[in-house]
């Protein structure tokens, strides 16, 4: 029987979303890899959605189209309200705009990462290059009072949103493919169950997801992951993060919760 | 349907919404219920009509899908399991006119009759009960194996009736 086949039956049932427990999880690992086990799932939920299309019943009342068109004409105006607001001289943006600062900042931690493998160096040959290595000592201090800033538990943190909305879960992955170096950021995740804990991936180009450290938001739902053990060079797709068990996973438990590809 | 339409939206509602109401009615029982439904995934599609990818096929079967998911999620008192972005199903053709859905259902409904009474009912469970494969079990004392089997068999049978 090949893999394919032992999958079979479960895909019609997960279609139906009426698999659970292991056999769901194992189905999910294959479907994270198996392009012909995801179309097939596409097909047998169109293959389910005809039991619902062949359902008889009644015509809504017609109530319910006003109700509709009410409800839509009450969000598109509160929708040109906020537009309006936003034309106002302050432009309050998401989040991100905070991020546009911290992206500076981790780029300067990759560097201070290279900064650091690069001084062993320099220290074998004192005479030549111990104003070089000066110059660099201040300049790691200064990253590291940056790195401090971001990393320190006790330190203040502020997300801007734009008003009235609520915070979403954002994370922001820094990825130096020549040295190995990540940096990601993480804010608004949501608490976790106990004995669990998220796990960020590397998506390569080609191949399984690779496993880049796992992570627990604080109490204001903010984490940071830096420098997890990655394999050289690999060129990454995307990053994710799915929710396994506090020791991490070698391959990823579905649902993926997060997900975003290079800018 | 582009955001901020909502001319195309009363359209979508006119042609789908006799479709969307009958699956949440079947799945709820309750007329109060399935109107909430109706109301819930039409406003989904209006804040998100990018949600629905048009080169995989039919509106009308992605709407269907939309509703059972929401409507199960009711009847069960949890909250939304599936985001609607995360339903991807491929159904071709598009069966956007009421004459072709109509032909469809038709074909469908035959092709239930013709199911032996078990394989239908484990299909029932699962589609408008929102049951697992282990609820069915349990509940007709057979075992895991074979309810997966008819279930998937029965999906199967129907895809070649659509298709005949």
């Amino acid at each position: 029987m090949s893999e394919h086949e032992q999958f079979a039956d479960d895909l019609a049932l997960h279609a139906l979303n009426a698999l659970e427990g292991e056999d769901r999880v194992k189905l999910e690992q294959h479907l994270a890899s198996c392009s012909a086990c995801r179309l097939e799932l596409e097909q047998l939920r169109g293959d389910g959605s005809l039991l619902a299309l062949s359902t008889l019943g009644p015509k809504p009342p017609l109530r319910a189209r006003q109700r509709l068109l009410d409800a839509v004409a009450k969000e598109a105006a509160a929708s040109a309200s906020r537009a309006q607001s936003a034309r106002t001289p302050v432009q309050p943006r998401r989040s991100w705009w905070g991020l546009l600062g911290w992206a500076a900042t981790a780029a300067v931690i990759v560097f201070a990462a290279s900064l650091w493998k690069e001084n062993s160096g320099l220290k074998r040959d004192v005479s030549t290059w111990r104003a070089v290595v000066g110059q660099q000592t201040l300049e790691l201090e200064r990253v590291q009072k940056v790195a401090r800033t971001i990393t320190d538990p006790e330190g203040q943190r502020f997300t801007l949103v734009a008003m009235k909305t609520p915070a979403q879960p954002q994370g922001k992955a820094f990825y130096l493919r020549s040295r190995s170096s990540l940096v990601f950021v993480a804010n608004n995740m949501p608490p976790l169950p106990p004995q669990k804990a998220y796990e960020l991936w590397l998506i390569p180009m080609q191949g399984a997801p690779m496993p880049a450290g796992t992570f627990k938001p604080d109490a204001r739902g903010s984490a940071t992951v830096v420098n997890p053990p990655l394999p050289g060079g690999m060129e990454a797709k995307a990053f994710a993060i799915t929710v396994e068990n506090e020791a991490g996973a070698a391959t990823p438990t579905m649902p993926i919760v997060m997900m975003g590809t290079g800018e | 349907m582009k955001s901020g339409d909502q001319s195309a939206l009363a359209e979508l509602y006119d042609r789908y919404s006799g479709v969307v109401y009958a699956v949440a009615l079947r799945v709820l029982g309750d007329t109060g219920a399935a109107e909430d439904v109706l109301q819930e995934v039409f406003l989904q599609l209006w804040r998100n009509p990018g949600a629905f990818d048009a080169a995989r096929g039919s509106l009308g079967a992605w709407l269907a899908v939309i509703t059972r998911n929401r409507a199960i999620d009711a009847l069960r008192r949890r909250r939304p399991e599936t985001d609607i972005e995360d339903v991807i199903l491929s159904v071709a053709p598009d069966l956007a006119g009421e004459a072709d859905r109509s032909r469809a259902a038709q074909k469908i409904r035959s092709e239930l009759s013709a199911m032996p009474t078990v394989q239908r009912s484990a299909l029932e469970m699962a589609y408008f009960e929102g049951m697992s494969h282990s609820e069915i079990a349990n509940k007709t004392g057979e075992p895991l194996g074979t309810i997966k089997t008819r279930i998937r068999s029965g999906l199967i049978a129907l895809r070649k009736a659509f298709q005949s």
